[in-house]
């Protein structure tokens, strides 16, 4: 067992389900997406990407561009979202929060390419 | 090539204080979200994210603008108190990490050395590739640098290349630290750019100049190459493939010191021409014909023997140190080189002595007590030692050997005007009257000055106006080439030395000579007649003018209008 596989398989599934959580739930209501949740999954999506810092092989700057992407994602929807219960006067409306789970959509589907492209990794060596 | 990316290992080094810092940013944020606040009024209001990421972000950074947007409660005080040490922490141990990353040697090391390879990579005009930057490249890169010619330098001392960087040499040399041996360094340097003009190979082992060389040749055939070796053995083996050019300083110097005692007029001609230009010269001294002594019997004395040998001058030989090597009969052997020994070799009835031994001071201190002997003796001295420089300025030889010198001034020559070393190579056969013809007819221009020498070669990119002249077969004599651009019939001070017609070569061609596209001319003049004659080269009015004797109108109406001209 190899400490630095499982911590970074650790953040990255933490990353996958996190975002999952804020992401299940009625798209324009509030109620059912969760602010901790989502600054929960920006902070470990950034940590990942941190784990991949300096690998050269292949695989590893596929997990580097993946991850970069959630990063990206989850970041617009906190500005978005942040931007719309701060600076908005329509405060946070339905079709701002479709927007910010939406996007979360697709730092879901990116931290789930990674999950894939693990396992992909992880049953290409057998070890 | 596979040299890790800098960045990559910077990243890798910098995951953990980085990671650290995101935590301590997650934790005081999600603690100022958490802990309720009070507005003006009393209310129990909570810290939104967009609040606590802006709080802390000018807590952490230490800027403080203050509890805002309302006076925090004693509980937020409390967190605000854990979050200032725990940032400032983190800052703190970040920025450190990152500037240890930075000043760890071998990171360093690979940051100047990629810095290296993008200037490498990104120079677009012609150099030199250098291996060796000891005494001989000190001088050649500077001397390059003063031509206009850039370089690109190897060392495997860090020292030298320190040195190359602090001293301010013209047209910027680049310098790397590593060992030109290894072929992978080579590469690096820029062996394989289109824009590398040759290799030259003057490290202080002949075994790495004769690596440098194979190298060289398997990575670019016929890219030119100048190695520098000492022993026979690997003038041989570096001669043997490619056309590569070596120089052995101890066989050139004591082929000038033959010639110097032969043929003195070829001697003379020989350091005018492979002079700095612009020196002034000195009344020349040559030695009687008679018997030498020569101390020291190692590399540069078995070259000195065997040529002085060859040329029927007798020679007494003296060495401090039997060695292995078969010393010639009658040599005084295992004899200190003192007084004793030298009256011995009678040097009181020679006419002059060389100190070649490997040691400066036996050589020094042979020759003041051989000047005591014999004061009218011709004193020839090898200098090993670059430092040694002001002594044996002082101690006034008549000629001084100095490997770094005399291999610098070869390489210069062969580089800046390669048709030299032919003119050399041909006058050797031609008679004494010839020689001095030509000596007093340099003389006579010079104004007590070593001349100049350049090559004219007439291509449209060095001279576009006499090319296109001789492409389109107008008749271009050698006189008209270098007339007074004032008035043609006058003639500049300048003396073509050699013509260079594909494999012919015309040995001072006189002013009828035709040219043609394609010749190289070596020239020699002061410095301004080489200026002036450059109009004739690239200028087409003032060539017009300099072949025909008339003025080149140059509108096409006018042309039209006067058809005469």
């Amino acid at each position: 067992m190899n400490l630095e596989k499982v911590v970074f398989g650790f953040f990255i599934m933490l990353a996958l389900t996190l975002n999952f959580a804020f992401f299940v739930g009625d798209m324009a209501n509030p109620l059912y997406h969760n602010t901790f949740i989502l600054f929960a999954a920006l902070i470990v999506s950034m940590i990942t990407t941190v784990l991949k810092f300096g690998d050269s092989t292949h695989i590893g700057a596929i997990f580097f561009a993946t991850s970069l992407v959630a990063d990206l994602q989850l970041l617009v929807a906190a500005i978005i979202w942040g931007w719309a219960a701060h600076i908005s006067p329509e405060g946070v409306t339905p079709a701002a929060m479709v927007t910010v789970v939406s996007i979360s959509g697709g730092a879901l589907l990116a931290n789930i390419v990674s999950v894939v492209l693990l396992v992909a990794e992880t049953l290409s060596i057998r070890r | 090539m596979s040299q890790p990316n800098i960045y990559y290992v910077l990243l890798k080094r910098l995951r953990v204080p980085l990671i650290t810092l995101i935590l301590i940013y997650a934790v005081s944020i999600v603690g100022f979200v958490l802990i309720p606040g009070q507005d003006n009024e009393g209310h129990v209001w909570m810290m939104s994210y967009f609040h606590a990421f802006y709080f802390v972000s000018y807590m952490a950074s230490t800027i403080g603008f203050g509890e805002i947007p309302y006076a925090f409660t004693d509980a937020q005080r409390m967190w605000t108190t854990v979050t200032i040490y725990a940032s400032v922490i983190g800052w703190l141990y970040s920025i450190g990490s990152l500037l240890s990353v930075m000043q760890d040697p071998a990171i360093e090391r690979l940051r100047r050395e990629s810095k290296f390879r993008n200037k490498v990579k990104l120079l677009r005009e012609p150099f030199y590739l250098v291996c060796g930057y000891g005494d001989t490249g000190t001088r050649l890169v500077h001397a390059l640098g003063q031509e206009g010619v850039r370089t690109v330098v190897l060392d495997k001392d860090e020292n030298r290349i320190n040195e190359l960087e602090m001293r301010d040499t013209l047209g910027r040399p680049l310098g790397l630290t590593a060992d030109a041996a290894k072929p992978a360094v080579l590469g690096e340097a820029g062996v394989l750019n289109i824009y590398c003009k040759g290799v030259i190979a003057l490290t202080d082992s002949d075994q790495a100049n004769l690596l440098i060389s194979l190298s060289t040749e398997l990575f670019k055939p016929h890219l030119r190459l100048i190695a520098r070796a000492e022993s026979p053995e690997f003038v041989n083996s570096i001669s043997s493939f490619g056309n590569n050019e070596v120089i052995s300083p101890f066989e050139v110097f004591a082929e000038r010191l033959e010639m110097l005692m032969t043929k003195p007029s070829h001697y003379l001609l020989n350091e005018w021409l492979t002079g700095i230009p612009n020196q002034l010269l000195h009344d020349p001294v040559f030695p009687k014909k008679g018997a030498w002594v020569l101390i020291g019997y190692g590399r540069f004395g078995q070259a000195v023997y065997r040529r002085l040998h060859a040329a029927g001058i007798p020679v007494q030989v003296i060495d401090p140190k039997p060695g292995e090597d078969a010393l010639p009969e009658q040599s005084l052997i295992g004899l200190q080189a003192n007084r004793k020994s030298l009256q011995l070799a009678n040097i009181e009835s020679a006419v002059g002595l060389i100190a070649a031994t490997s040691d400066d001071a036996t050589n020094l201190s042979v020759l003041m007590t051989a000047r005591e002997l014999n004061p009218n003796l011709f004193m020839v001295a090898r200098q090993n030692q670059q430092d040694n420089n002001l002594i044996f300025e002082r101690a006034q030889f008549h000629l001084t050997m100095n490997r770094g010198d005399v291999v610098a001034h070869q390489v210069f020559t062969l580089l800046r005007t390669p048709l030299t070393r032919d003119f050399l190579r041909l006058a050797q056969h031609e008679t004494k009257t010839w020689v001095d013809q030509l000596l007093s007819r340099i003389i006579s221009i010079t104004e007590d000055k070593l001349p100049y020498l350049w090559e004219t070669k007439i291509t449209p990119r060095y001279a576009p106006a006499l090319y296109s002249a001789c492409a389109a077969g107008a008749k271009v004599s050698l006189k008209y080439v270098i007339a007074c651009i004032e008035q043609r019939e006058h003639t500049l001070p300048i003396i073509p030395l050699l013509l260079k017609r594909v494999d012919t070569f015309l040995l001072v061609p006189d002013g009828e000579t035709l040219l043609q596209a394609g010749d190289r001319i070596l020239m020699c003049a002061p410095y301004h007649a080489y200026e002036q004659m450059q109009w004739a080269t690239q200028n087409q009015k003032v060539l017009h003018y300099l072949l025909t004797g008339e003025e080149w109108v140059s509108s096409i109406l006018l042309r039209r209008l006067l058809p005469n001209s």
